[in-house]
C-alpha cells in the first residue's frame, strides 16, 4: 500500500477500478436510462412550450396543454428528471472510483432510482392536471415534494457510507463537490417545501432555493464531474490544488447568498437585495479560480479534443460554466438588470447554464461512463459526433436569438413612449428562431437516446476498441 | 482534504449562512408588517380564481410587482405605485413573477374593471388586443347551441364567435375574473420596511 491508501502495484489498482465500475453497473445504467426518458419528455415539452409563442391558438381547448402548464412541466422534467437523475448516476460512479470502494448498499441506491422516478412522474402529472404549487422551481405539489425528498435519502446514505469507508485517505476535489451536493440538496429542498412562508418572505425563500439548487446541486455535481474527467482523459494532474480549494469554498459561501438577485427592484428590504447583488459579484472569485484551474489543465492538451468524444462535451461545458457565471454576475448589477429583468434574456441565460454547462457535462459523463460500466463500447462514433454538433448548433441558435430578442424586449419595455405591445412584437422573430433551435435539440437528443438504447440492449456492432472521433497520436492515453 | 468531518462542517456552515440571511432574518424583519388599511382579504371566489391563476401558470408571463420609477416606467404605464411588503400579506403562494411577456397585473382591477372585457380577453385575447401572443383559454368556456337559465354568456365579437352558437363562461373563468378585478393596490403605501422607493 502507498501512503495514500492506494495498492502499490498497477495491476492491483486497475483491478480495484474495474471492480468498482462493475459494482455500480446496474444502478448507474438505471439512473442514466431513466434520465434519458425524462430528457425525451422534457425536450418535447420544451418544443411545445416554444411553439405556443408562435401559435397562441394552438390546442387551447385542453387544459393540460395550455402554455402555463407545459412550461413548468418542461422545467421540472428537465431539472429533476434528466439533470438530477443523470447527475446522480455520474455521482455514484465517481464516488466508487474516487473512494476505491465498490458500491455499498446497492438496494438503497436502487430504491432511490425507483422512488425518484415516481416523484418526478407524479409531480409532472400533477402540474399538468393543474395542481402546481405556483412557485418557480418548486412547482411539484408538497406531497410529491415529500416523495422526492424521501427518494434522495437512500442513495445519499449509500454515497456517504462509501466516502466514510474509503480505501483512499485523500479526498479528491470532485468528492468535495459531491459530498456537498449530497448534504445541500435535501436541506434546500426540505426547507423550501416547509409550509412556513407567505407574502414577500415566501418570495425571498423561493429565490433562495431557486438559485441555490443551481449552485449547490446541478453546478456542484457538474463541477465534480469536470474535475475528474479532464485530468483523466488528458492524463495530467489538475493544475492547482490551492485554486481548487478557493473555487470550492468560494462557491459554498458566496453562492448561498445570491438568490435574491432575482428580485432586484422588488418589494424586499434593500439590504437583502444588496447582499445578493454583492454575493453575485463575489462569485467572480471562485468562478475565475475554477475556470483558470480547468482551462490551464486542458489548455496544453487540446489536441485530445480531436479524438475524445467525452472531452469535447466536457470542455464545452467547462468553458460555458465560466462564461455563464460571469454573465450572471453582470446581470445582477442594476444598470444591466433594469434592461434584462423580466425578459427572455434571462431565459436564454438559464439555458446557457443548464444546457451548455450542465447538460453538456452530463452528456460527456454518460459517453465516458457507459462503456466502462456496461463493458460495451458505443457502436457508432458518427452518432456521437452528430449529437455534439446538433447540440452545439441548437444551443447557439437558441442563445444568440433569444439574448438579442430579450435585450430588445427590455429596451422597448423601458421606453415609456412606446406601447407595451412593442416589447412583444420585437421578440417575434427571435421566438421563432428559438422554435427552430428546439427542433434541432430534439433531434440531437433522439440520436443520443437511440445510441444509448443500442448499448443498453446490447444491439449493434460490437467494437473491440473505444469509439473515438479520430486517431490518438502516439503518447496520448485513455479515452 | 483528508478530514470528512471538516468538509461536512464547512458544507453545513455555508448552507446555514444563506438560509439564515436570505430566509430567516427577512421573515423576522417582515413579521411585524400587517395588512394596510386599504387592503381587503380575498373573498372565497377570488381565492378560487387565484387557484385558477396558479394552475394555469399566468405567473410565467405576468409579474405582480410594479417597480419604482428609477427602475422603469411602470407607473407611467398605469401599473401602479411601487409595491411594498404589506401589499402581499394575504398572498400564499406569492405571485411576484419574474417575467413580463405580458404586463404587470398587481393593479389590473383598477386598469380594467370590466367583467365583460376580461371574459372576452380570456376566451380570445386577439379579439381585444390585436398582436397579443397570450394563449386563448377556451377550456375555461363552454360553447353550446343555446344558453340555459343562469348561464353567463360572453359577448364575443362576431368575427371571433363560433357560428350559430353561444360562448358560456365556466365557474373557473368567472372566479379568475373575480380575482383579476379584485387586484387593486392603489391605496397609499404603508409598512415600507426599508425597501427601495425611487429617489
Amino acid at each position: 500500500m502507498t501512503a495514500d491508501g492506494l495498492p502499490a502495484s498497477l495491476e492491483e489498482r486497475v483491478a480495484l477500478r474495474i471492480a468498482g465500475d462493475r459494482s455500480v453497473r446496474q444502478v448507474v445504467m438505471l439512473f442514466f436510462g431513466s434520465a434519458l426518458f425524462w430528457l425525451l419528455i422534457g425536450s418535447l415539452l420544451g418544443l411545445v412550450t416554444s411553439l405556443k409563442f408562435e401559435w397562441p391558438d394552438l390546442w387551447t381547448g385542453t387544459a393540460w396543454l395550455t402554455f402555463g402548464r407545459i412550461r413548468p412541466a418542461h422545467l421540472n422534467t428537465m431539472a429533476y428528471g434528466w439533470s438530477s437523475l443523470a447527475g446522480l448516476g455520474a455521482a455514484v460512479w465517481l464516488v466508487a472510483r474516487l473512494t476505491g470502494t465498490p458500491l455499498l448498499h446497492e438496494r438503497l441506491a436502487l430504491a432511490s432510482v425507483v422512488l425518484w422516478n415516481v416523484a418526478v412522474g407524479a409531480g409532472t402529472i400533477a402540474i399538468l392536471a393543474g395542481r402546481s404549487s405556483g412557485m418557480e422551481w418548486l412547482e411539484f405539489p408538497r406531497w410529491a415534494g415529500v416523495i422526492l425528498a424521501i427518494a434522495g435519502a437512500p442513495v445519499g446514505l449509500s454515497l456517504l457510507a462509501m466516502v466514510r469507508r474509503r480505501t483512499l485517505s485523500h479526498m479528491y476535489v470532485s468528492l468535495w463537490y459531491l459530498v456537498g451536493a449530497v448534504f445541500w440538496f435535501p436541506l434546500l429542498y426540505i426547507m423550501a417545501n416547509a409550509p412556513l412562508w407567505r407574502g414577500v418572505d415566501q418570495a425571498a425563500m423561493n429565490w433562495w432555493y431557486g438559485h441555490n439548487v443551481l449552485g449547490f446541486w446541478f453546478t456542484s455535481i457538474s463541477l465534480g464531474t469536470i474535475y475528474y474527467l479532464i485530468p483523466k482523459i488528458i492524463g495530467r494532474p489538475i493544475y492547482s490544488y490551492q485554486l481548487s480549494l478557493l473555487g470550492f469554498w468560494g462557491l459554498a459561501f458566496f453562492y448561498s447568498l445570491v438568490g435574491v438577485h432575482h428580485l432586484v427592484g422588488g418589494p424586499l428590504p434593500d439590504w437583502l437585495i444588496s447582499l445578493s447583488v454583492v454575493a453575485s459579484v463575489l462569485m467572480i472569485i471562485p468562478v475565475v479560480a475554477v475556470g483558470y484551474n480547468h482551462h490551464m489543465t486542458a489548455f496544453r492538451h487540446l489536441g485530445a479534443l480531436r479524438w475524445s468524444p467525452t472531452l469535447r462535451f466536457i470542455v464545452f461545458g467547462a468553458v460555458s460554466y465560466t462564461l455563464v457565471s460571469l454573465q450572471g454576475s453582470l446581470e445582477a448589477l442594476q444598470f444591466f438588470n433594469r434592461i434584462v429583468h423580466f425578459t427572455h434574456y434571462t431565459v436564454a441565460h438559464a439555458h446557457f447554464g443548464l444546457y451548455a454547462f450542465v447538460a453538456m457535462v452530463l452528456f460527456g459523463a454518460v459517453y465516458y461512463i457507459v462503456p466502462r460500466v456496461a463493458e460495451r463500447e458505443w457502436p457508432y462514433p458518427g452518432l456521437i459526433l452528430a449529437h455534439f454538433w446538433l447540440s452545439v448548433t441548437g444551443f447557439a441558435v437558441y442563445f444568440i436569438g433569444l439574448s438579442i430578442g430579450g435585450w430588445r424586449q427590455g429596451v422597448a419595455m423601458l421606453d415609456a413612449s412606446r406601447p407595451f405591445l412593442d416589447s412583444v412584437t420585437v421578440t417575434l422573430p427571435y421566438l421563432a428562431s428559438r422554435s427552430v433551435a428546439a427542433v434541432i435539440l430534439v433531434v440531437a437528443h433522439l440520436i443520443f437516446i437511440g445510441h444509448f438504447s443500442l448499448v443498453a440492449m446490447r444491439r449493434g456492432p460490437v467494437r473491440a476498441t473505444p469509439a473515438l472521433l479520430g486517431e490518438i497520436p502516439m503518447g496520448a492515453r485513455d479515452a | 482534504m483528508k478530514r470528512f468531518a471538516s468538509l461536512v462542517a464547512g458544507v453545513l456552515a455555508a448552507w446555514m449562512a444563506g438560509w439564515l440571511a436570505l430566509t430567516v432574518v427577512p421573515r423576522q424583519q417582515l413579521a411585524s408588517v400587517g395588512p394596510p388599511a386599504g387592503l381587503m382579504p380575498y373573498t372565497a371566489e377570488q381565492l378560487a380564481g387565484r387557484r385558477v391563476y396558479v394552475a394555469n401558470g399566468c405567473l410565467y408571463c405576468h409579474s405582480q410587482q410594479p417597480r419604482a420609477s428609477d427602475l422603469g416606467p411602470d407607473s407611467l404605464r398605469g401599473w401602479g405605485r411601487a409595491s411594498v411588503p404589506g401589499d402581499y400579506v394575504y398572498d400564499d403562494p406569492h405571485l411576484l413573477g419574474t417575467s413580463r411577456t405580458g404586463p404587470d397585473l398587481l393593479n389590473i382591477g383598477v386598469r380594467q374593471p370590466s367583467e365583460d372585457w376580461h371574459l372576452i380577453h380570456l376566451y380570445q385575447p386577439r379579439a381585444l388586443v390585436p398582436g397579443s401572443i397570450m394563449p386563448a383559454f377556451r377550456f375555461l368556456f363552454v360553447v353550446k347551441a343555446r344558453a340555459a337559465p343562469g348561464d353567463r354568456v360572453v359577448s364575443v365579437p362576431p368575427q371571433w364567435a363560433p357560428a350559430g352558437e353561444v360562448v358560456v363562461a365556466r365557474p373557473e373563468a368567472l372566479a379568475l375574473v373575480a380575482y383579476l378585478r379584485g387586484l387593486d393596490r392603489s391605496y397609499p403605501a404603508s409598512g415600507t420596511m426599508g425597501i427601495h422607493h425611487g429617489r
